[in-house]
C-alpha cells in the first residue's frame, strides 16, 4: 500500500470532506439549532414542548418503535435464508442473487403501492381468498380503526422491500469465511445447522452488525410506505415532521422531530455496538 | 473404505440431497415472496380501464391494455415530474462522481495519515438519517434562493449519495492493479497518463455501475424531494402529493412505472451487487 506518501491523496479527498461538512455536519448542527428555537428565532425549548404536547407525537412515537420492533427480526430471518441459499451455490447462484436483490432498486413509495394492490378492498388478497372460497365479501384490511393491521401492512411491505440490503451485507459476509473453517465442522460430523449455528453465526458477527446498525436507521425513517398503505391511519416520526415542514410550516417542531429520529438512530447504534461487541481482528 | 461404510456413506448422501431439497424449496419461496408482487402490481397496471374495479381479480388478465399507463403519464404535472427527476438524478450523478470518485481513488491507492478516521467517517455517513437533513437545508435554500428547484434537490441528493460513490469507487480502483498503472510509469507515462490510460479504461465498468447506483439513489429518494419542493416537484413527490385525491388505477400505473427502471437498473449491475454494499468486512 504505501506509495510516495505526499500531497496527492489530501487534495484528492478535500472536495468530498468540504461537501460533507456542508451537507452533513452544518445541517445536523442547524437541525438541534432549529429545534432549540421559537418560530421567531429565540432560543428556548417551546418547539421541543410543542412537539411533546402534539396529538400525534406519542402515537408516532410508539408506532414507529413498534414497526422498526417487528421488521428487524423478520427480516433478519428471511435475509439469512436468502443469504444462506445464494451461499449454497445452486444452479444459477447468480440469478437467485440477482432476484433477491431486485427490491434494493424499488422505493419506499413504489414498494407501498405494490402492497395497496394486494391489500385494498378488492385487491389481489381478497380476490384470492375469495376464489379459493374461504371470505364471501371482501375484508377491509386497511381499516383506520385497527391500528395494528395497518403496522402488520406495512410491516410486510417493509420486510419484502428492505430485507435485500442485509442479505447483501451477509452474502457478502458469508464470502469471507474460509472454506477450511466449515470443512473442518464437517469433519467433526456437524450437519447443517449445526454449521450455521456454531461455525457461520459467530463469524458472521460483523456483517449482522453493520446490516442490523444500518437497517434500524433506515426503519426509523419509514415514511412513504406508511403513507401509501395506511394514508393518515397511522402516524410516524419522519410523516409528522413532514406535516410540520410542509402543511403546518413550522420548520422548528419539524426539527424537533427530526432530532427525536437522529437520537433515536444514536442510541440504537450504541446499543447494538454494546450487544454484538466485534473483536480486534474482526473489525469493519 | 470397507464394504460396512457403505450404508453410512449412502445414509450421508441421502442428508445431503435432502438438504439440497430443502435449499431449492427455500430459494423458490424466497423468490415468489419477491417476485409474486410484481407480477401483480404489473397485471394491476396493465388491467384495462373498465375492469380496474372487478372483483374478485383473475391472476391471469383476460385482456391487456396499455391505457392505464397513458392516462398517468398524460395526467397533469407527470411528464413535467418525470423530467426533473430525470435531471435532478443526471446532475446527482455526475457531481457524486466529479467529488467522490477522487477521494475513492486516494482510499485506494495511498496509505496516508488519516485514512482509517475518513474511512469511518464516510462509512458513518452512510447511515445518516435523511429527515434530520431535508429539514434544515430547506431553510437555508430559502435564504439562498435555490428552494423548489431541481438544483437544491440534486444538492441534497449527492449528500445522500456521496458516501456511496466513494465506497464504491473506492473498491473499483483497489480491483485495478496498481502494478499496471506503475508498468505505465517506468515506460514513461506521468502519474495522471497512466491514471487515465491505464486505471480509468479498466475501472470504467465498475464506475458505471457505481454511476447507476448513484442515479437509482436520486431516482428513489421521497422525504427530501418532498420537503424541498412545493410546484416543481420530482416524480416520486408528485405522485406522493396526488396519492390521496386519485383513482386507485392511476396508483397502480404509477407504482409501476416508478418500480420498472429499478428492476432494469438492478439487473444491470446485478455483478457489483456485492461491491456496492459489501464491503463491510475485510
Amino acid at each position: 500500500m504505501a506509495r510516495r506518501l505526499g500531497w496527492a491523496p489530501y487534495v484528492l479527498l478535500v472536495p468530498s470532506l468540504v461537501y460533507l461538512l456542508l451537507f452533513f455536519a452544518a445541517p445536523m448542527f442547524q437541525a438541534f439549532g432549529l429545534a432549540l428555537q421559537d418560530p421567531a428565532g429565540n432560543y428556548s425549548l417551546t418547539s421541543i414542548e410543542r412537539m411533546l404536547r402534539d396529538v400525534n407525537f406519542s402515537n408516532a412515537l410508539v408506532t414507529t418503535l413498534a414497526l422498526v420492533v417487528l421488521v428487524l427480526p423478520l427480516q433478519l430471518v428471511l435475509a439469512m435464508a436468502m443469504a444462506l441459499v445464494v451461499n449454497a451455490k445452486l444452479k444459477g447462484s447468480g440469478l437467485w442473487l440477482f432476484v433477491f436483490a431486485i427490491p434494493l432498486g424499488i422505493s419506499e413509495l413504489a414498494a407501498g403501492i405494490v402492497w395497496v394492490s394486494v391489500f385494498t378492498q378488492r385487491g389481489w388478497l381478497n380476490s384470492v381468498l375469495q376464489n379459493l372460497g374461504l371470505i364471501d365479501r371482501p375484508i377491509v384490511w386497511q381499516s383506520a380503526e385497527s391500528m395494528w393491521l395497518l403496522i402488520t401492512l406495512v410491516v410486510i411491505a417493509e420486510a419484502w422491500r428492505a430485507t435485500s440490503i442485509i442479505m447483501i451485507i451477509l452474502v457478502a459476509g458469508l464470502q469471507s469465511i474460509p472454506p477450511e473453517f466449515l470443512e473442518a465442522a464437517e469433519v467433526y460430523g456437524a450437519g447443517t445447522w449445526q454449521k450455521v449455528r456454531r461455525v457461520m453465526l459467530p463469524m458472521l458477527r460483523p456483517a449482522l452488525l453493520v446490516a442490523l446498525v444500518l437497517r434500524t436507521i433506515l426503519a426509523f425513517q419509514v415514511f412513504a410506505t406508511v403513507i401509501a398503505l395506511a394514508g393518515s391511519g397511522l402516524h410516524v416520526l419522519a410523516g409528522e415532521a413532514r406535516l410540520w415542514a410542509t402543511s403546518i410550516d413550522n420548520d422548528n417542531v419539524a426539527a424537533a422531530y427530526a432530532a427525536v429520529i437522529l437520537v433515536l438512530s444514536i442510541v440504537s447504534t450504541i446499543a447494538f455496538l454494546w450487544l454484538l461487541p466485534v473483536r480486534e481482528e474482526q473489525q469493519i | 473404505m470397507t464394504a460396512a461404510d457403505a450404508p453410512a456413506r449412502r445414509r450421508i448422501g441421502r442428508h445431503r440431497a435432502l438438504s439440497r431439497g430443502l435449499t431449492y424449496l427455500v430459494a423458490t419461496l424466497m423468490a415468489l415472496f419477491v417476485l409474486v408482487p410484481i407480477y401483480l402490481i404489473t397485471v394491476s397496471a396493465v388491467t384495462p380501464r373498465e375492469n380496474a374495479f372487478d372483483y374478485p381479480r383473475q391472476l391471469v388478465p383476460s385482456s391487456i391494455s396499455f391505457d392505464t399507463i397513458i392516462f398517468f403519464i398524460n395526467a397533469s404535472g407527470v411528464q413535467d415530474a418525470f423530467w426533473r427527476s430525470v435531471v435532478v438524478a443526471l446532475i446527482t450523478l455526475v457531481l457524486a462522481l466529479v467529488i467522490g470518485a477522487p477521494a475513492g481513488y486516494a482510499l485506494a491507492r495511498y496509505a496516508f495519515r488519516g485514512r482509517e478516521g475518513y474511512r469511518l467517517t464516510v462509512l458513518s455517513t452512510r447511515a445518516f438519517p435523511i429527515v434530520i437533513l431535508a429539514i434544515p437545508l430547506a431553510v437555508t435554500y430559502l435564504r439562498l434562493g435555490i428552494n423548489d428547484t431541481v438544483y437544491g434537490v440534486a444538492l441534497m441528493h449527492t449528500a445522500l449519495a456521496l458516501p456511496f460513490t466513494v465506497l464504491i469507487t473506492s473498491s473499483v480502483f483497489a480491483s485495478v492493479p496498481r502494478e499496471l498503472e506503475e508498468a505505465a510509469q517506468t515506460l514513461g507515462c506521468t502519474p495522471l497518463q497512466a491514471f487515465r490510460r491505464v486505471s480509468l479504461p479498466l475501472a470504467l465498468p465498475g464506475l458505471a455501475a457505481a454511476a447507476i447506483f448513484t442515479w437509482v439513489i436520486s431516482w428513489n429518494d421521497v422525504f427530501a424531494a418532498v420537503i424541498l419542493t412545493l410546484r416543481n416537484p420530482t416524480l416520486p413527490a408528485k405522485i406522493l402529493s396526488a396519492l390521496t385525491q386519485s383513482p386507485i388505477y392511476y396508483q397502480f400505473a404509477a407504482g409501476f412505472v416508478m418500480l420498472l427502471p429499478s428492476i432494469v437498473v438492478i439487473f444491470f449491475i446485478r455483478r457489483y451487487l456485492l461491491g456496492l454494499w459489501g464491503r463491510v468486512v475485510k
